[in-house]
């Protein structure tokens, strides 16, 4: 049962480590602004979801691992809404 | 060999890489930026060192507040400039400004290098104290601040009130009384209303959270002021509330409340317990659990005044 925990958990948080290294890559290589905005967004919201899912059947307790759900639900809310904002800039500086 | 020392490593070189950007930077914004992610990266060194308070405030203060109250300066600069360029500092001001800097940086890093290498600590002794007649309260940090530091504490807060004056006095005579200018120009981002009206309940939710288990776990009334100062900014962004007129009695009562309840309270502790700031064992907890609710309202009053900036009586940013 651990050894299935632990898969799972390796499995969740590479993949996770995996989106991060992608933002960082696309974040370093995309042409312009909004389409790094785009590469960052995903890094932010699939990657951290995914290392929290890893992280939550190690937590000490149901509370904890509700906390790490709550971490990323917080993300999610400030990160799509910030790239909205960031957007919106660019096109209003552009027109 | 474990991976952490190797990590520990690159987080060095990042913080101090970031922290000659911050001053190479030509570009205040971009300066500002580095010194935000500076200040991050710095609560993870707090982190690493086992001291997850400091981290917290680190976190809430060196990357959020202080981030903020930059770049509102930076945007006012930058307005200023416009209209009143002045002639730039001749060679022998740079070369004094530069000697001045190198001074009082040289006695800091003198006075670090100087420190014993075992610090003088009261942890281990409040540790002790705390389950017996201490100051009642499980996280040691909180029990220096509030037990064996509190002078000190409370004259933080003095401090804080006086900038908020500082930055009122600034303001034009005949503004004088009025509300600080809206942080933003109309009308907000449909976006940003939304991230406000989701973002501000929570954290302020979490800030209070915060605040509470701060007398048993990391946190504390710093920390949890600085997150309800943040969502009130959040909030004033958003323009769904406007800065307080400066003339408001309940806001000037409220802004000093944290310093003076520690001052009546630590006043009359020399009458009903041993000392000037000293409580009676048996209401100690309950005692700082009052001047700590007071201190969240201070803080959470006096940083967003500090960034919404002084009385401007115009709707102009």
């Amino acid at each position: 049962m651990s050894l299935l925990v632990d898969l799972f958990s390796l499995a969740s948080i590479g993949a996770g480590v995996f989106f991060f290294v992608a933002g960082t890559v696309g974040l370093l290589r995309f042409p312009d602004s909004l389409t790094r905005l785009h590469v960052l967004s995903k890094a932010d919201n699939l990657g951290l979801g995914l290392i929290v899912l890893g992280l939550m059947p190690r937590a000490d307790s149901l509370l904890e691992a509700l906390k790490l759900l709550v971490t990323w639900a917080l993300v999610l809310l400030s990160g799509a809404a910030t790239s909205q904002l960031i957007g919106r800039a660019l096109r209003r500086g552009r027109k | 060999m474990s991976v952490l020392p190797v990590l520990d490593l690159v987080l060095i070189v990042l913080v101090i890489g970031l922290a000659a950007w911050t001053i190479v930077a030509r570009d205040i914004f971009a300066a500002v930026l580095a010194y935000v992610a500076y200040g991050l990266l710095l609560a993870f060194v707090w982190i690493r060192l086992h001291a997850p308070d400091v981290a917290l405030t680190e976190a809430a203060v060196g990357g959020g507040v202080t981030g903020v109250l930059l770049i509102t300066a930076g945007k006012r600069l930058g307005a200023l400039k416009a209209s009143e360029a002045g002639a730039p500092p001749g060679l022998v001001l740079k070369l004094v400004a530069g000697a001045l800097a190198l001074l009082v940086a040289g006695a800091v890093a003198f006075a670090v290098v100087s420190l014993p290498t075992s610090a003088p600590t009261l942890a281990p002794e409040i540790a002790a104290a705390a389950p017996g007649p201490g100051a009642g309260l499980g996280n040691p940090i909180t029990a220096v601040l509030m037990a064996y530091r509190s002078f000190d504490t409370m004259l933080e807060k003095v401090v804080l009130i006086l900038a908020v004056l500082g930055v009122w006095s600034v303001g034009a005579d005949q503004a004088w009384g009025a509300a600080p200018a809206p942080l933003r120009k109309p009308p907000p981002d449909g976006a940003m209303v939304f991230l406000a009206q989701i973002l501000a309940p929570a954290g302020a939710l979490i800030g209070i959270h915060i605040f509470w288990v701060g007398a048993d776990a990391p946190g504390g009334a710093f920390q949890g002021g600085a997150l309800l100062a943040a969502m009130w900014m959040i909030a004033m962004m958003a323009r769904l509330t406007e800065p307080p007129r400066v003339a408001s009695r309940r806001l000037r009562h409220a802004l000093i409340s944290g310093p003076a309840v520690f001052l009546v309270i630590g006043l009359a502790g020399a009458f009903i317990a041993d000392a000037f700031f000293a409580f009676p064992p048996a209401l100690a907890k309950p005692l700082i659990l009052l001047i700590e609710t007071f201190m969240v309202l201070s803080i959470a009053l006096a940083l967003p005044l500090l960034v919404a900036g002084p009385p401007n009586g115009s709707d102009e940013p």
